[in-house]
């Protein structure tokens, strides 16, 4: 492994870039169990379901108040009677899309269950949209998060 | 639902995600997301009242 962001010359990256072959197998029996496997398994489970890239990390008291703010934001916004883009017909309504899309399960989900208006008809309405879209984007950051932590960019 | 409960929610929110995900000690994260949801509502009160003096 070679990285070239601040943080990332850890003893155990500076070993896995100068050792060989041989060596570098040492090395990985070596490691904790947490550092082994599928590195972008955090990312991906932090992305479908809030927190649990956290909670796979050992991050419990993390991984519970990211899960409780986006799951919070989700719900509010539903609360307040947002929309869930299905659909889109401008430019605003493909980046709106993309942020529901963070949300991951919640937003399948959502989409089964038929929740969320079929369209923003009150201003309250409006927010609540903004809300959902807003969890989208807050879920993407906890997960990218949950990968910073899995790789060592974090600690 | 009103637009300064909305306000504080949002922040509320907001400020706990970017808090825990853009520091990395516990003192740190407490910190930013405090300096985080005082100016997302600090914010959202001055332009609040921008917006009166504009439209008076």
């Amino acid at each position: 492994m070679r990285y070239s962001q601040k943080r990332m010359a850890t003893e155990e990256n500076k070993n896995a870039a100068a050792g060989s072959g041989s060596q570098s197998g040492a090395k990985a029996a070596t490691q904790p169990a947490a550092q082994q496997g599928f590195v972008y398994l955090p990312l991906i489970a932090g992305w479908l379901v809030p927190g649990a890239g956290h909670f796979l990390l050992g991050k419990w008291i993390r991984g519970s108040l990211l899960a409780a703010s986006v799951l919070g934001m989700f719900v509010t916004g539903l609360a307040m009677k947002g929309e869930l883009y299905t659909s889109v017909h401008n430019i605003l309504d493909i980046l709106c899309l993309a942020g529901d899309l963070g949300n991951g399960l919640l937003y399948v989900a959502g989409r089964v269950a038929g929740w969320g208006a079929e369209q923003v008809q009150t201003t309250v309405a409006d927010w609540g949209a903004r809300f959902i879209v807003v969890s989208g984007l807050l879920n993407v950051i906890a997960a990218v998060d949950a990968h910073n932590l899995r790789t060592g960019r974090k600690s | 639902m009103t637009y300064f409960p909305a306000v504080l929610l949002f922040a509320l929110f907001a400020s706990t995600v970017f808090g825990i995900t853009q520091r990395e000690t516990p003192r740190g994260m407490i910190r930013y997301g405090i300096y985080c949801f005082v100016l997302f509502v600090g914010s959202a009160i001055a332009l609040s009242w921008l917006m009166f003096f504009i439209a008076r």
